[in-house]
């Protein structure tokens, strides 16, 4: 198990030097990268301050040289600072990243107890209505555009019956004494529609697996073993086959947390989240800023390895009759 | 008298025969989703023959016509200017634009988006897929890394650094999702690789004097290509929805391209006055993928059903 442990760590290393070296290469396709930070024909920059900004920036050297300086500061916690504000990036990302982890974890939430039940439903029901209701379901919620289904959300709930918030995490203007019993600015009527607008597409994948791997279990000789020996249908169900069946949902849900982190961003858009991905979005793309990207997705790729490790690991433990050699 | 009777139960029978005939012929062939996939590709394909107006043309006046059906506000926003009633048939957005002609310019820039970054992933990693597969040893490890690696990769964000470096043109978007499409082909296509080559007629071939080039093109693709088949009717949805995604965003096309996915955003600061913007687009969207998702799903099963687990 420690073997297998060391071998799937050094694997998250070398993934994330490669990731990170794949978007630093992608990064310089454009050619010369000053023209990121000033434009050709601006204000009259002469070709001498373009040179010194240049060398400034440490942008005269080697990529190589500038990848591994990068990594270099990297290691000591330093992700550089934004283009704009000349803040250090991981504060403005310190401050964000709890808002999309919130709207992620109600999304994961909600399309795990919407999407596990129903699959499991679907399977035990095989061939019914509620098969039918199911896998209807799965279909639809892989083929709606999420952005969609927000917009449609907000056009429903909001505009049309006026029920709940078109927008924002809390309400614009929060009286001081209201964080005194909320710590964590929790409103719950603000999660309702970004929660439902990433969760929907989510509970559709958790269905189809939880269904397969239900299906799959419910085949098996040990099933009808218990349904022979006269176990009750309830028992079967939840007791023999269900627990077996989770494997495979189990391990999805870490990656998917992982993904809705980085898929909250299209609710953070809609709803003016204040969250990590509409900053990189809004504020890096629209200025150009490049450091807040690279270290958005750095910070991203991080949690996704990190997640992936997890995901091995509840899989290991899970399942006892699989053991890394 | 009875006869008549006789006769009509009959034809009653025979009725009912030829219902449940469509009902198989609709539960055996995903008609609807080809139908609606066909007409969306002659949407694309005949665009300017299909389009009742130029999906470009503002009209201020014309701002904000509701659909068809709303006959009151129609003639409250029209105030008889426009004679022919199937005029802006699904009504026209915030600039005046006829959102039918839009939407079926928009089927033109999505399946083209699709369909060509499709390609180029299906070349790609089919390519290296075989490779990998066919040679082992040290190039498949590095090939598998690179998928693991990329998968590892947040594509929205990824996409968004390419897009911004690049700059935002049709051929950026194309390439960003190509980016995307080929990992998939290449698990795949090396898993069936590992099991073909070890199969009698290619060890023939090899000891025939064949070159490894010739072997894999000539024996070993043919029996991969309903896997690649599969793969990519799976997998187009996905691209598309992509691309209504980034499009969206903002970070796709230039705004002045009818794409599907900048004409929900476009409509989104509307809804208030005009639901329509925002919903046609989304819903043709929807309509595509979900077609496409089916028809893969059917396709998969008909062609390949050991793809099932995956």
């Amino acid at each position: 198990m420690s073997s297998f442990l060391i071998r799937r760590l050094a694997f998250v290393l070398v993934s994330l030097i490669g990731a990170t070296a794949i978007v630093f290469a992608l990064s310089r396709m454009a050619g010369d990268p000053i023209l990121l930070y000033a434009k050709p024909y601006g204000y009259g920059d002469t070709e001498e301050y373009l040179n010194n900004l240049r060398a400034h920036l440490g942008l005269d050297q080697p990529l190589v040289v500038q990848y591994v300086k990068w990594v270099w500061q990297l290691a000591q916690g330093d992700l550089g600072l934004t283009l704009l504000s000349r803040r250090p990036v991981i504060d403005v990302i310190g401050e964000k990243i709890w808002n999309t982890f919130q709207l992620a974890f109600t999304g994961w939430l909600f399309a795990t107890v919407l999407g596990v039940p129903l699959g499991v439903l679907s399977a035990v029901k095989r061939g019914t209505y509620w098969d039918y209701l199911g896998r209807g379901f799965a279909l639809f919620g892989q083929a709606l555009p999420a952005f969609w289904v927000g917009v449609m959300l907000v056009l429903l709930f909001s505009v049309t019956w006026e029920m709940l918030p078109t927008a924002f995490k809390a309400p614009p203007n929060v009286p001081d004494d209201y964080t005194h019993w909320n710590p964590w600015g929790l409103y719950p009527e603000y999660f309702i529609l970004p929660t439902i607008t990433i969760g929907w597409g989510a509970a559709a994948g958790y269905l189809r697996i939880t269904r397969s791997a239900m299906l799959e279990v419910l085949d098996s000789e040990f099933v009808k073993l218990a349904r022979a020996k006269g176990a009750s249908t309830s028992s079967v169900i939840w007791k023999h086959a269900f627990k077996n069946a989770l494997i495979p949902p189990l391990t999805v849900s870490a990656l998917l947390l992982a993904g809705l982190m980085n898929g909250a961003v299209v609710a953070e858009v809609v709803f003016a989240w204040p969250g990590l991905g509409r900053i990189a979005l809004v504020e890096a793309v629209n200025n150009n800023d490049f450091p807040l990207l690279t270290g958005a997705i750095f910070i991203f790729t991080i949690i996704y390895l990190v997640m992936n490790f997890v995901a091995d690991m509840l899989y290991a433990w899970a399942d006892p009759r699989i053991r890394y050699s | 008298m009875n006869e008549g009777i006789a006769f009509e139960a009959q034809l009653e029978q025979r009725q009912r025969n030829r219902l449940l005939q469509v009902w198989i012929v609709f539960r055996r062939w995903p008609v609807i989703p080809l139908f609606i996939l066909a007409v969306m590709a002659m949407f694309a394909l005949f665009a300017p023959l299909l389009a009742p107006k130029d999906p470009l043309k503002q009209s201020l006046p014309l701002q904000y016509v509701p659909p068809i059906w709303a006959t009151e506000e129609r003639a409250d926003r029209l105030e008889g200017r426009v004679d022919n009633s199937f005029e802006y048939f699904l009504g026209t957005d915030n600039l005046g634009r006829d959102i039918l002609s839009r939407i079926i310019y928009g089927a033109r820039i999505s399946l083209m988006v699709a369909l060509i970054s499709l390609t180029s992933g299906i070349l790609v990693g089919s390519t290296l897929g075989l490779i990998g597969g066919w040679y082992g040893g040290i190039i498949d490890e590095l090939v598998a890394r690179l998928v693991d690696i990329w998968y590892a990769l947040p594509f929205l964000l990824v996409a968004l650094v390419v897009v911004i470096v690049l700059g935002q043109t049709l051929v950026v978007m194309m390439f960003v999702l190509a980016l995307t499409a080929w990992s998939p082909f290449v698990r795949n296509v090396r898993a069936e690789v590992l099991s073909l080559k070890e199969r009698d007629y290619v060890a023939l071939a090899r000891v025939a004097g064949a070159s490894p080039f010739y072997i894999m093109y000539k024996h070993i693709l043919p029996g991969v290509i309903n896997t690649i088949v599969v793969i990519a009717t799976l997998n187009v949805g996905g691209l598309i929805l992509a691309e209504a995604t980034l499009t969206f965003l903002g970070a796709g096309l230039p705004s002045n391209i009818p794409a599907w996915g900048l004409m929900v955003g476009e409509g989104q600061g509307d809804l208030r006055l005009a639901w329509w913007i925002s919903f046609w687009p989304g819903l043709a969207i929807f309509l595509t993928v979900m077609s496409l998702n089916f028809t893969g799903d059917w396709l998969r099963d008909h062609l390949d059903p050991r793809l099932r687990q995956t």
